[in-house]
């Protein structure tokens, strides 16, 4: 890596744009699962999940990327386990100040941004080897195709589950005179794995040369 | 003791780790394409959850809440609330528990040690272990029977769905599914339907 690579450079933009869809962690990489269903029955906690995640992967691979040649190698896990989860705690401080209500929706599942896959193998994988400014991109890169994919899954679970989006009616009073249901399925936890499925599905046939070999 | 029943049974069928809250998930989907490696994973779960959660009680409940620490620091510690800090101590005993179980099994048990061999140092990082601890803080159980019983139904809970999901897997392997969905996609569209036949499970009560 050359000193006069320019900020946004090709590869840089790849860092950032790949995660979005050929490199997405949730799709392709299958990391970060845990958490990511769990928050999607509604459209508003997804985002607050998708940047409070985007904004700890942000941090923590820049912090560790800076400290990656002093920390020895035998303790790497609990020093990256400290750094993530004083992150984490700022992040839910900063919920519990400014967005009280959807920081009760999300309970648990801020604590567990700590062990969320995407976090710990983002830095495993990418900034212990690489310089802070490419670890910063990345790091927000698969932030954002996490968020994508918490987003799409929220959008269909909130339309077809409640009739609404960010907690406003968007399917009109007269389909439900007609004799439109609910489908009070979607709000359920199954409904969440399948719509996953599905959009693995889709975005496999749309990227052949993603598919599993037999 | 009707009690503790009730909090296992319901920890293991109703609020099933992953069925219910999709925790654990990035393992159960990594490991679970043979049914042995994954029933190895599962005892390995079950262990640390049993040790980790309780150990997370004594520490939340003489530690951390609100006024917990006035059994050291007399009345004067009534309005100290460290409960800010039970992300980071939760997984330094996590981790800790980890290493500790991870020594013991090879001392005592070199056997279990080579089949459990790389997947214990994975389990601190197992979404499932710190949310069994986060929920057993927010639900605020009674007493460290109750804890234990439900760190232990939540282990076996977990173990079922990966040896389950496992064994379906297993004969996925010569049935004729669409390309894209190979591998990753069709399981995920099994463990739904394997969730929704969880959900029959809902209302019981002891």
């Amino acid at each position: 890596m050359s000193d006069k690579e320019t900020l946004f450079s090709a590869k840089n933009r790849e860092l950032l744009l790949g995660p979005l869809s050929k490199n997405n962690p949730v799709l392709v990489q299958i990391l970060g699962i845990c958490s990511a269903l769990a928050v999607t029955a509604k459209m508003e906690p997804a985002i607050v999940m998708a940047l409070s995640v985007t904004a700890v992967t942000a941090f923590s691979n820049v912090i560790l990327s800076l400290l990656r040649n002093t920390i020895p190698t035998r303790i790497r896990i609990i020093v990256q386990l400290v750094v993530v989860a004083a992150l984490v705690i700022i992040v839910d401080q900063i919920l519990k100040a400014f967005a009280y209500e959807v920081s009760k929706q999300l309970s648990v599942f801020v604590g567990l941004i700590i062990t969320n896959c995407i976090i710990m193998g983002r830095i495993e994988a990418f900034a212990l080897g690489n310089k802070p400014w490419p670890s910063l991109l990345d790091g927000i890169g698969n932030g954002l195709g996490y968020g994508l994919v918490l987003v799409i899954v929220a959008f269909f679970r909130e339309l077809l589950g409640s009739g609404t989006l960010f907690g406003v009616k968007v399917i009109p009073q007269i389909f439900y005179d007609w004799g439109y249901q609910n489908n009070g399925l979607m709000i359920l936890p199954p409904m969440a794995l399948m719509l996953v499925g599905l959009i693995i599905w889709v975005h496999r046939s749309k990227n052949k040369d993603l598919i599993e070999q037999k | 003791m009707e009690n503790l029943l009730n909090i296992f049974v319901r920890s293991v069928f109703i609020d099933n780790m992953i069925f219910a809250y999709f925790l654990g998930m990035c393992s159960y989907l990594a490991v679970s394409k043979t049914v042995k490696t994954s029933f190895g994973l599962g005892i390995a779960v079950v262990f640390v959850l049993l040790i980790t959660v309780p150990v997370n009680y004594l520490l939340d409940n003489f530690v951390l809440k609100a006024g917990a620490l006035s059994w050291l620091l007399g009345e004067s510690a009534a309005d100290i609330d460290l409960s800010f800090l039970s992300f980071i101590m939760f997984i330094a005993v996590i981790a800790a528990m980890v290493q500790l179980v991870e020594m013991v099994v090879e001392k005592f048990a070199p056997t279990l040690y080579n089949q459990l061999g790389i997947f214990l140092p994975l389990i601190a990082v197992n979404c499932a272990i710190m949310g069994a601890s986060l929920f057993m803080q927010e639900r605020g159980y009674a007493n460290i029977g109750e804890a234990t019983a439900f760190g232990l139904g939540s282990g076996i809970g977990w173990m079922l769905a990966i040896v389950g999901i496992a064994a379906i897997r297993e004969k996925l392997k010569y049935s004729n599914i669409p390309a894209p969905l190979r591998g990753i996609g069709i399981t995920f569209i099994v463990t739904g339907l394997m969730a929704i036949s969880f959900m029959s499970f809902l209302g019981i009560n002891l």
